[in-house]
This record gives C-alpha cells, sequence and structure tokens, in this order.
C-alpha cells in the first residue's frame, strides 16, 4: 500500500488487525515520511531506529486485541517518556532525561502504540503560535511561513501533514483546540481530572489537561477512550465512569440542545468567522439539533482571570527549576547568582514574562487585588456555565477569532498574542470538555475550526455532536506537501 | 497603575531570575501592557463571591504508608547538572 500515511488511525487499527498491513510496514512508512518533512520542524527528539525496532518486536508476537496494535506515534514534548529526552520546548530542560513515564503515555504505549519522537511545541507550553520554543518555530503545513498555533504546535503540524495518524497535546488556555483549528484537524481538551497530569511537565496545575489531536472525529474518541483513566499518582484525578468513547459514538443528536452565547460575538471579529458560525448553527439544525440563545455574561472577563491564574500558577511550578536537581545549570559567584544566571540564561522570554508576572500577583501586598479577585472572577465564570447548562446540553462557538497568523506578526505584542485565546480559555477555566473541529476556510484558503463545549465529564455528548456535524460539514484540508524535498 | 523599574528589580529579586537594564525597561512595558488589559477585573464587584481554588470538587483521598518505590538513589541523582557520589552539588554556602 503506498498511501499508508494517508490512512486515519481506525484505517490503520483494522488493516493491521486484518492483517493487511504489519506494524514495520506502517511505522516505516511514518517514519519515511518525517524524515523528508524537516523543514516543518515539528520535530524536537526523533526516536525513529527505535521505532522500527518495537515494531518488529510487536510483528513478530502481534497483540491483535489491543486498541492500538502497533500504532506509531509521536507525542508532545511535554510528556516524560522513560529514557527519552524530555524538554518541554525549553533549554533549561535540555539535556533531561526522566525516568520516569507519563500515565497518559503509558496508557498509550500499554494499549500496542510505539513512539516516534517528541514533538515542538511552545516553551512550558506557554504560547500560541510555538514562536517561545528554544527549538525554534514550527511551519504549519497548510502554508509556509504559516504558525501551525501553540502550544501543541508541533503536533498539530505532525497531524495536518500526516507524519503521524494521531498524537496527543496538552490545554491550559486553548493550547490543543487553537492549534487544531489553525491545521484543519480535530482537537479534544477533556474535562479537568479525566486525564491524568502525572509525568506532564507543569505549567499551571489547575488548569492543564492531556488531550488527542486527530485527523478526524472518530480516531479523537479513540485515543480519548486510552488516555482516560483514573490515576493515584494525580491528586486531581477524578474517578468517574469513562465511556468507551469509541464504540459509544453516534451520529443521533436529535433533539439535543445547543446554546449560542450572544457574549462571543466579540467586538472586531471578523466576517468570515462570523459566516463560520452561522454556517455552524444550520449544521447542527440539519443533524436535529435545537439552538437555544444563551448568555455568558462573565466572557469577557475571562481573559484578564486566565493572566492571572495561569502565570501565578506557573510562577510556583516552575520554582523547581534552579540548575540543582536537574536540567541546564549556569555556574554563578555563590548559591544566588547561580539561580539567577541559570534562570535567566535557561528560561526564554515569554517564560520569564509569565514568571514575573506570577510573581508580581502572589507577592506580599497584592495577592488580594489579584489573585485572590482572579479567583473570585473564575468562580463567576464557572458560575455563568452552571446556569447555562440547566438549558443546553453544549455550547457551540468558533475556535479562535481568526485564522492562523504569519511567523512573526504577533511576537512583539503579548496582549495581541494572548487575544487568541479569547474562545478557548473560558472552557479552561470552568474545567469543561471542548472541541475544535474543522469547518471550513476563509478567503485565504486557510482552515477555520468550530468548537463544541460540554458538560463536566459529558465528552461522549460533544464527541457524538462533533462526529454529526463532521459529516455535514465535509471539511477537506488543503495540503498540498510544499516542503516535501 | 504603573509598575517601575525598580517594581521590576524587585520582582526581579523575588523570581530568581537576573535582569539587566535594558531588559528591565522591555519588561516594564510589557508588564505595564499586560496589567492595563488586567484592570478590567476591577469593573465587578465580588465582595460576596467565594474563591475558586479548584474545579475538581474532590476531596484528597487517603491512602495506607508504604513504600511503593525503592533504591531511588540513581534515578534521583541521574540528571543533576553536577554531583558528588549521593550529593547534589552546589556552591559553597556556609563559609
Amino acid at each position: 500500500m503506498s498511501d499508508i500515511t494517508k490512512q486515519s488511525l481506525s484505517e490503520l487499527v483494522e488493516n493491521i488487525k486484518g492483517k493487511k498491513l504489519s506494524s514495520s510496514e506502517v511505522t516505516k512508512a511514518f517514519v519515511e515520511r518525517s524524515e523528508k518533512s524537516k523543514e516543518l520542524n515539528a520535530y524536537i527528539t526523533e526516536d525513529y531506529a527505535n521505532a522500527l525496532n518495537k515494531a518488529k518486536k510487536f510483528d513478530e508476537k502481534p497483540n491483535l486485541n489491543l486498541k492500538l496494535p502497533g500504532i506509531p506515534m509521536a507525542v508532545k514534548d511535554l510528556f516524560c517518556t522513560r529514557d527519552l529526552r524530555t524538554t518541554a520546548g525549553s533549554k533549561i530542560l535540555n539535556n533531561f532525561v526522566p525516568t520516569y513515564e507519563s500515565t497518559v503515555t503509558q496508557n498509550i504505549w500499554n494499549e500496542g502504540a510505539i513512539l516516534m519522537g517528541k514533538l515542538n511545541c511552545d516553551e512550558f507550553a506557554m504560547g500560541s503560535s510555538n514562536e517561545t520554543s528554544f527549538f525554534g518555530n514550527v511551519q504549519n503545513p497548510i502554508d509556509k511561513n504559516l504558525v501551525p498555533g501553540g502550544s501543541s504546535g508541533g503536533s498539530s503540524s505532525a497531524v495536518a501533514a500526516q507524519l503521524t495518524p494521531i498524537t496527543i497535546g496538552t490545554d491550559t488556555g486553548g493550547s490543543i483546540r487553537q492549534p487544531a483549528s489553525f491545521t484543519g484537524t480535530v482537537g479534544l481538551k477533556p474535562t479537568y481530572g479525566s486525564c491524568s497530569r502525572y509525568g506532564i511537565v507543569a505549567f499551571a496545575s489547575s488548569l492543564d489537561q492531556a488531550g488527542p489531536m486527530a485527523q478526524n472525529v472518530k480516531d479523537c474518541a479513540l485515543l480519548q477512550e486510552v488516555i482516560s483513566t483514573y490515576d493515584e499518582k494525580d491528586s486531581t484525578s477524578i474517578d468517574f465512569k469513562r465511556n468507551e468513547y469509541s464504540k459509544e459514538l453516534t451520529k443521533d443528536i436529535k433533539g439535543k440542545k445547543i446554546g449560542i452565547p450572544k457574549e462571543y460575538r466579540v467586538d472586531g471579529m471578523p466576517k468570515e468567522i462570523e459566516d463560520l458560525w452561522k454556517k455552524g448553527i444550520e449544521y447542527a439544525k440539519d443533524c436535529g439539533a435545537e439552538i437555544i440563545d444563551i448568555s455568558l455574561p462573565h466572557t469577557n472577563y475571562a481573559l484578564p482571570t486566565y493572566y492571572i491564574v495561569a502565570p501565578a500558577e506557573a510562577s510556583s511550578n516552575l520554582a523547581r527549576y534552579d540548575g540543582v536537581k536537574y536540567g541546564f545549570r549556569a555556574e554563578g559567584e555563590n548559591l544566588i547568582d547561580m539561580y539567577e544566571k541559570t534562570r535567566s540564561k535557561g528560561f526564554g522570554a515569554e517564560v520569564q514574562r509569565r514568571i514575573m508576572i506570577g510573581t508580581y500577583v502572589l507577592s506580599s501586598g497584592y495577592y488580594d487585588a489579584y489573585y485572590l479577585k482572579a479567583q473570585k472572577v473564575r468562580k463567576l465564570i464557572k458560575n455563568d456555565f452552571d446556569y447555562a447548562y440547566k438549558k443546553v446540553d453544549a455550547i457551540l462557538t468558533p475556535s479562535t477569532p481568526s485564522s492562523a497568523f504569519k511567523i512573526g506578526e504577533k511576537t512583539n505584542d503579548p496582549v495581541s498574542m494572548y487575544l487568541n485565546d479569547i474562545f478557548t480559555v473560558p472552557v479552561n477555566l470552568a474545567g469543561l470538555p471542548g472541541i475544535s473541529i474543522p469547518a471550513g476556510h476563509d478567503a485565504k484558503g486557510y482552515p477555520l475550526g468550530l468548537q463544541i463545549i460540554g458538560k463536566a465529564f459529558d465528552e461522549q455528548n460533544i464527541l457524538n455532536i462533533a462526529y454529526a456535524m463532521e459529516e455535514k460539514i465535509n471539511f477537506k484540508n488543503n495540503i498540498n506537501d510544499w516542503w516535501i524535498k | 497603575m504603573s509598575i517601575d523599574l525598580k517594581t521590576i528589580k524587585h520582582i526581579s529579586k523575588l523570581s530568581r531570575i537576573s535582569v539587566d537594564e535594558k531588559k528591565a525597561e522591555k519588561l516594564a512595558g510589557d508588564l505595564n501592557s499586560i496589567f492595563d488589559f488586567i484592570e478590567k477585573l476591577n469593573e465587578l464587584n465580588t465582595d460576596n463571591v467565594e474563591p475558586l481554588t479548584s474545579v475538581a470538587e474532590t476531596t484528597l483521598k487517603l491512602r495506607s504508608d508504604e513504600v511503593k518505590s525503592k533504591n531511588l538513589r540513581d534515578q534521583v541523582i541521574k540528571n543533576s547538572p553536577k554531583e558528588n557520589e549521593d550529593y547534589f552539588v552546589v556552591p559553597k554556602v556556609i563559609e
């Protein structure tokens, strides 16, 4: 089969189970395509030789009862992988080789998948364009010099370019859904507490969630089913009944009530986003859903809240990078000097900026005015959703306020970069699941996404809605392999 | 509100990140534009609102106090930039 890398995860699983393809054939195909795609800069660390060996071993004694039998896969470089360098896109972890495995990746290997390498991301997942990575920016396969979104930019680029059949990212304020929207792929941010945070490099612990990224909704559902487990190693992991999302997937969403929040019609929203949203509403109606206008009155306060809560937690989490126990160290005249030089040289500009914001809002005299205030507004934002969900089953919004922008276009203006996450951030603050599906193109031919937000632990419902709408939308990604030499 | 260079120097000290004059000026500009944006929260009266510290409405689970992993010395020390047998090495702290 010559077009192995064009197959979806579900097709590959079926072909391996049906013995039409071996894991070695599949792995070789994705490794070869990845090797020809270096210009995208999607990988930070490649592990191709090991992947091919593991595939060979799998084929010698294939266990075809597994959910991801012999499927090769690259993952975001924020997941700790035992004996394979894990950098979080930072110089400060440039030489860090974990001695343990994250729970989410362990779940994936337990189901038979094979690690191909680690994918590029914004430094410590702080960014919306993959431009803050110490390992350089990533190209969007849609067009040269276009950002793939962030922070899971290597992941979105790799899935859209078919360098990996599926991948996992992490989402603290939109880092799965925004890059999925920018690359014409599907990305799910699960409910907070659904996927274990154990072994994921921490950014903002009350917001971080791992989630699947794929070419279609069905593949996304299958991967979510594998990665979502209760884990006693994560004290915020929640013990609830998890569905077999891919098996229970249905396009029957007749009578589902879908809310349209008027506050998401933000000032200066491009007409093509407005049109996309209207089209989305029509698709949902065509599927039999009932559309209901709702209000989420504190939407405008979500970003300012996020830019207090997330940096505050980050400044605390990143205190561990001191040049003593692991990672990069810069020598200094004394202990304090060593700390200061290590952190000044080891962290990039955006990470330093966020640590400073976080330190300031937590510092004596400012805690109540900023951090406590933000936690109170966070409560109001969550209340908005709780109230809305008395009337509706899910909420439909655009994923982003624009299509992908050019590399370098927003790097000098942090606030305009932050505005990218205006539709995704409220979901993290409220701990809800959200999925972005590709739903159309703008005038330049760049993909645009729609977001479906669900009730807590109701991933099945938003996957079903996405699955039904995906069929009506019938989206085709314009990928012409321009980067392949 | 305005964050001046003196405040930047103070935060930099608390953050253990060294900054020179040029970097301090850039940071002051960035932080001021970000805090202008954050000030929007002051429009809201939150006097009677409970702060939300975690969306996971769960209490910490207890577990039995058992040692589950042993002999981790090599693993713990493996990524250390500087070590001496069983110890992490830092610049001299006590004269």
